[in-house]
């Protein structure tokens, strides 16, 4: 089988190996594809692949059965060596009807895998998926490996003595195709088995049947002479440790929730439910014997306002939201400028304008996060790379709003909250520690009087006798905090909010340029565009282009080594799911004619299309001798 | 609403609940009036001073915690109750007030009062209520008599204005009252009653603005017409008005009847005031009540037993602990599958 990354395959009687594999289950929004997606991918993990996933998910709850909005997907990428991204293209489809084949067919390249469920393309059906003849008969699907199964009847047929009815029966038959991809992939049917029986403990007929048709599926693999060869995936050689899968809100919870450890402060998290970012709610509210408060609020103004609240009672006070709650919590995140509380936003990026995509990523709020408030409002902003990496990211935002008493941006995106990656579990001992300071002596003690180093105001908490005073949103007199409408201390104190967070860059790493240090062309990247640029920029490496890559993870402040990094390449490049705004921000801060690389598509970036810009723009490696 | 009282402290007075602000309210305004009231009460509920916490939106009421020499929060327009929600949720030791007027609690924050009062937060609300836009100098607010003319309806107002106790009964909050300006002892004992009920306590308050909206109250709530024109409610006790105590309230069906006591009408005929009723519906007759004709009922309008929403918080905390056991973080990082890569 040709694999769209141009992989090897050595054949060895009837097993083939691969290096990296891309697999998207795709059905309609009941039939099960997430979970069947997520148990190859959590079985994958656990014999020792580099994984990487995205899921399709509809915007409609439940659209009409076998409709083509209806249609919800998984895609799985696993590997024997070290991946970034979710695969630019599957190598095989798994389509459960004629809906799922028609919205992902032009995704698989020709000469690709097609498992269909045949049951399913009967008249309605294809209606419903807009094919006025059946594509697995007139021709349309020639140019692919079609492999055709009556899943459906085949689910009943396993299931048939089960004690469910047809409808639960039919529910099963997601499992059915996963133990036929199991076995197509040489993979165990354990961890799935004991997942089964945990989630059905409750209903033993359901779980029977499910493990029953997993088996089922398997078998057919095996007896089936459908499949000339199955296929294996060696381990990956992941850095040594303990690992498990980990979605990016996932680890956005844990590190939320290790912030609350490592400073000793309870964590309040205050939030209005919105795709994407209500995962972190959800998990947060599990948190309760950690102490952890989960306060769902009536809306998002509310809920960064019980933030505050929070912050001003000592807890970390912390809200979450996407684009347009951003957009209502302005005002709020203002007044968390002006009192100067160290409150964290968890932004998850989702398409806009307005309403925009809901379910679909992209990165076009970074010029909000940075500007989208009245007056001269800075506040920090910090960017997770991975789905991994957003725990170490959610530590820092609370280490550096705790450190400086600035509000701070969390900037995650719907790609990075919903794909996973093997996470390798961190030393808590390991982990950054967070200092808190109170202020308690009533002598030295004044509201607005600054740190000498951060320029931090103090964090004084109601319940400290003798530091009863007065916060809010007019203008503050320096160091006493009264009301002032005094020109010059206007100036001094915008100034002082500005300096304040420009001097986090001494408290953030350098930037790090992976690569030659100088060269023709750096490819400049910063939140999920992590994985598709480094792949692309490592696969031009290779061919012997001159280009590095660096990524920011510090979007406001940069890092103080930015500017001096920019200037030692020709030609810098920006890869952006927006038009172009770290663009706007690097060529105004530096002075540099960088270029972007701009997609608005709701998805993420393929390597190839990187990789495509990257020759365009870089010259060979000078070769000596 | 109840906090732990201090031990071993010097008794406070009025004067140490006075910050070294300059009050800058116009002169002859209510709002002076309630300050004064409210720092008279603190000493009185003997919680230290470093526990109690005035938190307030914009307009002109919401000036009032920079004087009071409390930890105070002056917030951003009709927002106070969100960050007394936080602040109370996570830390229910303190005492937490809320500061707000017609404009700010009625129209831009009309949606978190109604969340807070449904929640039952242990916060008390006071809610100026002066029929105007003061602080932005003359426009007309939600609780503005409809055709009145201001700054913006030269013409009269079209918009049929809010009544704050409808909206707080409505919401079904645990503890509902009204109280006026300059009827000191009044005020000072229902802001008493509502810093006692455990529960958020809302408070209406018919304060003056002289300058933009004078006398708007007067016509029952000065002092000569205010007994004839004005009902105490008090709780067990039948509903009797008038400088000669010779009026009543009786309720036919869901019809309010004002009678002359005598005549074959006795007490007994009259409805008995019971703050503690489930129910809401009595109370909210009685809070649409205007004069004329009926006497405006004030006081106490609804005081009932409800679990506050910090304390069923910490509750599910504590049942999660003790099912669960106190949270391991490492445990929690390396929930559902792991495997291990030598």
């Amino acid at each position: 089988m040709s694999t769209s990354d141009g992989n090897t395959a050595k054949k060895s009687a009837d097993v083939l190996e691969l290096d990296r594999v891309t697999i998207r289950f795709a059905g309609d929004s009941g039939d099960g594809s997430q979970v069947a997606g997520l148990q190859f991918t959590n079985t994958a993990a656990l014999i020792g692949n580099d994984i990487s996933t995205v899921p399709e998910i509809p915007a409609e709850i439940r659209a009409p059965a076998g409709s083509l909005p209806g249609v919800s997907s998984f895609q799985v990428s696993f590997s024997s060596y070290d991946i970034h991204t979710p695969g630019d293209a599957p190598d095989v489809l798994v389509a459960m009807n004629p809906a799922a084949l028609k919205t992902n067919l032009s995704d698989l390249p020709k000469g690709g895998t097609v498992i269909v469920n045949t049951d399913e393309f009967n008249d309605v059906n294809l209606r419903k998926a807009a094919y006025e003849a059946n594509p697995l008969t007139d021709g349309a699907i020639s140019g692919y490996r079609v492999i055709k199964v009556p899943i459906t009847t085949m689910n009943a047929r396993a299931l048939k003595d089960s004690g469910l009815n047809t409808k639960q029966i039919d529910r099963c038959k997601n499992f059915f195709a996963l133990g036929l991809m199991f076995w197509l992939y040489e993979r165990p049917l354990e961890p799935t088995l004991r997942w089964i029986d945990t989630k059905f403990a409750k209903n033993p007929a359901v779980a029977k049947a499910n493990a029953d048709t997993l088996k089922a599926g398997h078998n057919f693999g095996e007896t089936a002479e459908l499949f000339p060869v199955h296929y294996r995936v060696p381990k990956a050689h992941l850095a040594p440790g303990r690992y498990r899968s980990i979605t990016g809100n996932e680890a956005t919870a844990l590190g939320f929730l290790a912030a609350s450890r490592l400073s000793g402060r309870p964590l309040f998290y205050g939030s209005y439910p919105i795709t994407p970012a209500s995962d972190i709610l959800q998990e947060l509210a599990r948190f309760k014997n950690f102490g952890v408060k989960t306060f769902q609020a009536e809306d998002e103004i509310a809920a960064i306002g019980s933030a505050i609240g929070a912050a001003f009672g000592g807890c970390l006070g912390l809200t979450g939201t996407s684009g347009p709650g951003l957009a209502l919590k302005s005002e709020a995140l203002g007044l968390a400028v002006m009192v100067e509380l160290p409150i964290v936003v968890a932004m998850i990026q989702r398409s806009g304008p307005s309403t925009g995509m809901p379910t679909k990523t992209e990165q076009a709020d970074l010029l909000q996060a940075m500007f989208g408030r009245n007056g001269e409002c800075p506040v920090a902003i910090v960017a997770p790379a991975t789905p991994g990496e957003c725990f170490d990211m959610a530590i820092e935002a609370f280490r550096i709003a705790i450190r400086h008493m600035v509000p701070t941006i969390f900037l995650s995106d719907g790609y990075l909250g919903t794909s996973s990656e093997p996470w390798r579990l961190p030393a808590l001992a390991d982990l950054p520690k967070i200092e808190v300071k109170f202020a308690t002596d009533p002598e030295t003690f004044r509201p607005y009087v600054r740190d000498p180093v951060t320029l931090a105001r103090p964090w004084a908490v109601p319940g400290t006798p003798g530091l009863e005073h007065r916060i809010g949103g007019l203008e503050k007199a320096d160091v006493t905090g009264n009301v002032s409408y005094d020109a010059e201390n206007h100036d001094r104190m915008v100034r002082f909010r500005a300096e304040k967070v420009a001097r986090i860059a001494n408290d953030i790493p350098d930037l790090k340029i992976i690569g030659e240090q100088d060269g023709s062309l750096l490819v400049l990247g910063w939140g999920s565009t992590y994985g598709p640029a480094l792949s692309a920029v490592q696969r031009a490496q290779a061919r012997g282009l001159s280009v590095s890559h660096a990524h920011l993870r510090y979007l406001n402040p940069f890092p103080s080594n930015l500017g001096d990094v920019l200037q030692r390449f020709d030609r810098v490049l920006i890869p952006e799911m927006n038009l172009g705004q770290l663009l706007i921000l690097i060529r105004s801060r530096y002075l540099v004619d960088a270029v972007g690389l701009n997609q608005v598509t709701g998805r993420a970036f393929k390597i190839a299309q990187i990789e495509e810009k990257v020759n365009e723009l870089a010259r060979s490696k000078v070769t000596v001798g | 609403m109840t906090t732990e009282t201090a031990t071993e402290r010097v008794p406070l007075a009025r004067k140490d609940f006075v910050s070294d602000q300059e009050v800058r309210w116009c002169p002859g305004c209510g709002d002076y009036s309630i300050l004064a009231q409210t720092q008279k009460l603190m000493p009185d509920l003997g919680i230290p001073r470093e526990k109690i916490v005035f938190i307030s939106g914009i307009g002109c009421s919401s000036r009032l915690p920079y004087y009071m020499n409390t930890y105070g929060f002056h917030s951003i327009h009709g927002r106070a109750p969100t960050i007394a929600t936080g602040l109370k949720a996570s830390r229910p030791d303190l005492q937490v007030w809320v500061i707000t007027g017609d404009g700010d609690g009625l129209s831009i924050g009309g949606n978190h009062l109604l969340h807070i009062l449904r929640r039952n937060l242990d916060v008390v609300i006071v809610l100026f209520n002066n029929r105007i836009y003061g602080l932005t100098k003359g426009q007309y607010s939600p609780t503005s008599e409809i055709g009145k003319r201001t700054k913006s309806s030269p013409m009269g107002t079209i918009d049929y204005p809010v009544n704050p106790l409808s909206v707080a009964i409505g919401a079904e909050a645990s503890f509902v009252a009204r109280s006026l300006d300059i009827d000191v002892h009044h005020l000072l004992s229902t802001l008493d009653r509502a810093a006692h009920h455990k529960g958020t306590s809302f408070v209406e308050v018919y304060q003056n603005c002289n300058v933009f909206n004078d006398g708007a109250f007067m016509e029952f709530a000065d002092k000569d017409v205010r007994p004839d024109r004005t009902v105490q409610l008090e709780h067990g006790k039948p509903l009797i008005f008038g400088k000669e105590r010779n009026k009543g309230i009786r309720l036919n069906g869901t019809t309010v009847e004002v009678v002359d006591l005598g005549n074959g009408v006795s007490e007994s005929d009259l409805l008995v005031h019971d703050e503690t009723r489930e129910d809401p519906a009595v109370a909210y007759i009685l809070a649409r009540l205007q004069h004329p004709p009926y006497p405006v009922p004030m006081g106490v309008f609804r005081a009932v037993e409800r679990p506050t929403y910090e304390d069923l918080m910490d509750k599910q905390i504590a049942d999660a602990v003790t099912r669960e056991g106190e949270g391991d973080l490492e445990a929690l990082l390396s929930e559902g599958d792991t495997w291990t890569v030598e």
